[in-house]
């Protein structure tokens, strides 16, 4: 188990941030924290990083626990906080190496690390440029390769794709995706897709309580429940409402408006209609033009779960 | 110990690329040789060679530099966020403040070894009572030190480096003059209390070349202070 929370609880004031969380992320997982503006992703983080302490409960990073061993927490993790903040005025190699140093690289592997990062976050260009002279998404990268730099078992990245341009997103998103196949990542977003081009499970965060968990499509089926078809029929003579109302697997069936002889059928639970309709179609004589499965969208599943 | 040094090795070299640390010392050994040497009451005009003209500049002239020195430290990685960067590194709280307060500690230092000529010169004029130099430049270390201890605790409550630079002066400045003014104001014990209280005491006795614990005792005492109140405004994020 790489991170265990348990009961965490974070209050500013009366206002509980994060209330009662728990959960346990697994070696080599890539998780998502989903969730909208102030459902306390970045609180959590916060406290899985040691930069704040909960007030209630404890997270344990590969065994470390974060009240009584911070250091050794700090050590295991690579953090790329929020909006990531850099010492803009030290040109990026003299960054790295002090990220390196006050992380207790051994001295005669520091410049191998530092020239890994450099080709993996695809700074070789600009390394010998000062940060403050870099653009936002170089920018993001320094700050990838200072959380990875001394080779950590956890990264936690909060928003690490804010304010990219479409490109740089999908090679950070590649980036995370190579990285999680030996780390154990946790990242946040608000970014739906995001989360689920990256992750294998994602929780869902509202109001300082999870929501929900599990793997994106775990999430769309709990949330789905029954099957939703849209049917396309051309007929001559019936009433294909009527009769489709009359198949056994069929517990709704109705009109969309302003489109003729477009349906949409609703199952019954655990069942599936694509067959008796089509079985349907052929006794009647009638033509199926179209018949399209409606797959929830997670972007539903979020405004469900979290409105 | 290594973590400390990393820490002073990155301020002392943001020092230096900023040019604060060229500023200051230019500024710090312009004035002070200028009023030494050049104008007022200058050393020439005591007639006796020693460097107490030196010292009472300096005890100004550090009084005010070592805010301006002192007041980004802390609140401009408040400011920016990297302290959160910092605080999430393997490195504990107290690691990051002594290296803060060493990198001020040795731009200070470097900017007093600048006046070393002065003793040499003076040296030349007559015959100086080394154990009182030594003991002034003893007093202008620990001088700064504190001053040091309590421009970090004014940096580390603030977001603002203006804010962080008066604060500093402030707090300073009872240290400095008032508590002086006060116990030379007043008599008998409460008096006492306040010039032992005052710095001015305590400079004036070490740079007689007397090293008296009691002397020594209040400048570690207020480092120590100062550096406590900095680490506990740094882990205020810790409370719950």
């Amino acid at each position: 188990m790489a991170i265990v929370v348990e009961n965490l609880t974070k209050k500013y004031g009366v206002q509980k941030a994060v209330n009662d969380i728990s959960f346990e992320i697994n070696t080599g997982e890539v998780v998502g924290f989903l969730g909208p503006n102030g459902a306390g992703k970045s609180t959590t983080m916060k406290m899985i990083t040691c930069f704040m302490a909960p007030t209630i409960g404890d997270v344990t990073v590969e065994g470390a626990s974060i009240l009584s061993e911070p250091e050794e927490v700090k050590r295991k993790i690579g953090y790329l906080p929020e909006n990531n903040p850099l010492y803009l005025d030290m040109p990026i190699v003299d960054y790295l190496r002090f990220s390196a140093e006050i992380q207790g690289v051994e001295k005669s592997e520091i410049p191998a690390r530092i020239g890994e990062m450099i080709e993996k976050c695809g700074l070789n260009a600009e390394k010998h440029k000062n940060i403050q002279e870099l653009s936002k998404g170089y920018r993001q990268r320094v700050g990838l390769a200072q959380a990875m730099i001394h080779d950590p078992e956890v990264l936690i990245l909060d928003e690490p794709t804010t304010g990219l341009d479409p490109n740089q997103i999908v090679e950070i998103r590649k980036l995370i995706k190579e990285l999680g196949k030996e780390k154990t990542v946790i990242l946040s977003s608000h970014i739906l897709s995001e989360v689920e081009a990256t992750c294998d499970r994602i929780l869902i965060i509202n109001k300082g309580r999870i929501v929900a968990d599990g793997t994106a499509e775990t999430l769309r089926r709990q949330a789905q429940g029954q099957e939703l078809l849209t049917v396309h029929i051309e007929a001559s003579k019936g009433d294909i409402q009527k009769e489709l109302l009359g198949l056994k697997t069929v517990e709704t069936v109705s009109a969309i408006e302003g489109k003729e002889h477009w349906f949409t059928v609703q199952s019954r639970p655990d069942a599936s209609s694509r067959k008796e309709v089509f079985d349907l179609c052929v006794s009647k004589q009638w033509y199926l033009l179209e018949m399209t499965g409606i797959e929830t969208r997670l972007e539903d599943v979020f405004r469900n779960l979290t409105n | 110990m290594s973590k400390v040094w990393i820490i002073t090795k990155r301020e002392l070299s943001a020092f230096f690329d900023s040019l604060i640390a060229y500023v200051m010392i230019i500024l710090f050994l312009g004035l002070s040789g200028s009023f030494t040497w050049l104008f007022g009451t200058n050393i020439f005009m005591l007639g006796q060679a020693n460097l107490d003209v030196f010292y009472d500049v300096a005890y100004w002239s550090l009084f005010f530099f070592i805010p301006a020195i002192t007041m980004r430290m802390i609140a401009e990685e408040n400011k920016s966020g990297t302290i959160e960067l910092l605080i999430t590194k393997a490195i504990s709280d107290n690691q990051i403040v002594i290296g803060k307060f060493l990198a001020c500690l040795i731009l200070v230092g470097i900017a007093l070894m600048c006046t070393i000529p002065y003793y040499f010169t003076i040296r030349q004029l007559g015959n100086v009572d080394d154990g009182a130099v030594l003991g002034g430049y003893l007093a202008m270390i620990f001088l700064s030190a504190s001053y040091i201890g309590i421009g970090l605790f004014a940096s580390s409550l603030t977001q603002n480096q203006i804010v962080a630079f008066l604060l500093a002066l402030f707090i300073g400045i009872f240290f400095h003059m008032l508590f002086d003014v006060i116990g030379s104001g007043s008599t008998g014990f409460i008096g006492e209390v306040f010039s032992y209280l005052s710095i001015r005491t305590h400079v004036d006795s070490l740079s007689r070349g007397v090293i008296d614990s009691r002397d020594i005792i209040y400048f570690l005492s207020l480092i120590l202070i100062g550096l406590l109140g900095t680490q506990i405004m740094l882990s205020k994020r810790n409370w719950k």
